[in-house]
């Protein structure tokens, strides 16, 4: 007999020709084993399911402004419902300054405060800290929306702002950030806002990431003659670089889809694109919030729509971006296993 | 004293050999260390205790002993990697460099490193780092030396640790994109470029097959004759392959680990003074 043949005979078990004993017979019916199988499955399939029908809901429903403004509804800055037009530019452009803003504002130190955390921070003050910093999130968006609109707003105003346009206003290119009055409701506001609630992702994240830094790479700088902080900043940080740009980028997304405390802070208006941050403006999402009740008119409606595909768009793929890198570094860390 | 001179290797060799009872030792040049009545605790818990024992210039130490007999912790007890640990871990004894007591007041334990490197049980270049970048990464630490002095650097400890005609086209090469005999080499021409007076190796070669243990015991027993070494091994052939002296190590009943034997090699492999040692090398427990 050929190789062939055997494998052809181990293949196809019709050919051994074995019957075991009765009790191993496959039981007849539908067995609970396959009904858990299928819910299983169904629940699985559902959750992208929803979201792939919520985008095709989103996408019909704003087909008339898409079709009728073409890429003219991302590229133009005119909003206007009295003259039906619609151009969401601003909304894209509040988003992008805020969320920048914030990610750059809140990632500086939602790493440092989770290196505080994982290298500095005496045992018992640890779990504290950490939970502290965790229970930011758990806080309710409106409740941060009214500490914005009652407390930092002034602050902004009457302090944070006059300080950075005196301090920053006169440098080049970067002080044309902060030119205009200082109004407390702006782009700036809406950032330092934002900056706070997507500081629990980064640092939880940040955390994990570092911790799941093997010893031995802290070790083997220690070894070399490093003090602590050397050793944290050419091997720890280096190592978990792709995974604390994920934490960043998980915030981002956070940042994005943010609604209701932006929309307390930032101003509401959709005035013309000043390269100032000092300028009240409109985010995608406070867009949507502000004037999806005022829309009366078929077109103004789909207009509306339109700025929410948009924004899950954007919000998918920031989010898909953060997962791989996240997922990047743990794998890498599974596979490398140099743990001490 | 002042804290400049009991910086350990500040002033090399300053106290002949022969003042602590050596003199049959040749000691051109070469370091020593001298272990004293050393304990080391994890929190509360003693892992080794009353441990003493001289460590000869230029030459190979071994450590050997079963698992859990306090080998590591007392090979990091040396360059003072031991409490770096989370936790309240300490030393009590004295360990000295060349006659300087490395845990003497005003001590600083990130200097002490720099003069006795380790390596570890596994291989742990920096994964972020060109194979290069892996060799210098202690250099750069304490100063910004020039490009050629580097670059010489770089080709003198890869040739020292056997790596260089392998890397020296891929020397941009992410050091993680090495195999792993070859990552260890690169671990030890990282230590060498700080050029320690005491190397440190802790079971070096138990991540890699026979090839790459054959060349990292070779190279051992050409770096002996600038370094010294003490290496801790699970592997007595590789024991008796590469040491001058040994040392054994046992943890009793309360599981404290104490040196049970040190000497010659040889002698401590054919003829054992201690029943224990004895039925350790001839495999009857461990
Ligand atoms: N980080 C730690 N915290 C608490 N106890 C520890 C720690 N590391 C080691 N020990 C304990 O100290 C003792 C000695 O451990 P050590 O790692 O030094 O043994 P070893 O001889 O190196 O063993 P092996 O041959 O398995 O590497 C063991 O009982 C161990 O449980
Ligand atoms: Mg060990």
């Amino acid at each position: 007999m050929t190789t062939r043949d055997v494998e052809n005979e181990i293949a196809s078990p019709a050919s051994w020709n074995v019957q075991g004993p009765p009790i191993f017979a496959r039981r007849g019916g539908v067995g609970a084993d396959d009904v858990f199988k299928w819910l299983v499955y169904i629940t699985a399939f559902a959750v992208p399911a929803v979201l792939v029908a919520i985008f095709i809901l989103l996408v019909i429903d704003a087909w008339p402004a898409l079709e009728r403004f073409g890429l003219g509804f991302v590229t133009s800055s005119n909003w206007d419902n009295v003259k039906e037009q619609f151009g969401s530019l601003p909304y894209i452009y509040g988003t992008v300054v805020t969320s920048l803003l914030a990610l750059l504002i809140a990632t500086p130190v939602g790493v440092g405060a989770a290196i505080f955390v994982t290298e500095y921070a005496p045992r018992p003050l640890r779990v504290p800290v950490s939970f502290t910093i965790e229970l930011l999130a758990a806080i309710p968006s409106i409740i941060f929306g009214l500490w914005g609109f009652f407390v930092l707003t002034p602050v902004m105003r009457s302090t944070v702002e006059p300080f950075m346009k005196s301090a920053v206003g006169p440098l080049p290119v970067i002080g044309s950030l902060f030119q205009g009055p200082s109004v407390g409701k702006d782009l700036f506001t809406g950032g330092v806002i934002l900056s706070i609630m997507i500081l629990p992702t980064i640092v939880s994240i940040s955390r994990e990431v570092l911790l799941a830094v093997p010893t031995m790479q802290r070790e083997g700088m220690l070894a070399l003659g490093a003090t602590r902080w050397e050793a944290i900043r050419e091997a720890v940080i280096p190592y978990a670089r792709v995974g604390i740009a994920g934490a960043a980028i998980l915030g981002l997304a956070r940042a994005l889809g943010e609604t209701m405390a932006v929309t307390m802070v930032i101003g509401n208006s959709s005035r013309k694109i000043t390269g100032s941050l000092l300028t009240p403006g409109y985010t995608m999402a406070s867009a949507i919030a502000n004037q999806f009740t005022e829309a009366d008119n078929p077109l103004y409606f789909s207009a509306i729509v339109g700025v929410a595909a948009l924004l899950l768009v954007v919000s998918a793929i920031v989010n898909v971006a953060a997962r791989l890198m996240i997922w990047q570094i743990s794998r890498g860390v599974a596979k490398g296993g140099n743990r001490g | 004293m002042t804290m400049s001179e009991r910086v350990p290797g500040t002033n090399r060799a300053t106290q002949p050999v022969t003042d602590q009872g050596y003199s049959t030792l040749e000691t051109a040049g070469g370091h020593w260390m001298q272990v004293t009545d050393v304990a080391a605790y994890y929190g509360d818990r003693m892992a080794i205790s009353e441990i003493s024992m001289t460590i000869k210039p230029r030459s190979t130490t071994a450590i050997i002993g079963p698992s859990g007999c306090g080998k590591s912790t007392f090979i990091r007890c040396l360059n003072r990697m031991h409490e770096v640990g989370l936790g309240n871990n300490r030393v009590t004894g004295s360990v000295l460099l060349d006659g300087h007591d490395i845990y003497g007041r005003g001590i600083d334990p990130v200097q002490v490193r720099r003069y006795i490197g380790m390596v570890f049980q596994r291989p742990n270049p920096f994964p972020s780092m060109s194979i290069y970048d892996n060799v210098v990464a202690g250099i750069k630490l304490t100063r910004s030396p020039s490009r050629t002095e580097l670059d010489e650097a770089v080709e003198r400890c890869l040739n020292q640790a056997a790596l260089w005609d392998e890397v020296k086209d891929k020397l941009k090469a992410s050091g993680a994109s090495l195999s792993g005999g070859q990552q260890q080499r690169l671990c030890i021409a990282r230590s060498l470029a700080m050029q320690p007076h005491i190397l440190l190796m802790d079971e070096p070669c138990s991540a890699l097959d026979p090839i790459a243990t054959y060349k990292i015991e070779t190279l051992i027993s050409e770096l002996k004759r600038q370094y010294t070494i003490v290496i801790v091994t699970h592997n007595m052939q590789q024991a008796s392959r590469v040491a001058d002296e040994t040392a054994f190590f046992l943890a009793g009943e309360e599981r404290v680990g104490k040196l049970v034997e040190f000497g010659p090699t040889n002698q401590l492999f054919t003829n054992p003074t201690d029943s224990r040692t004895e039925a350790y090398i001839t495999g009857r427990f461990g």
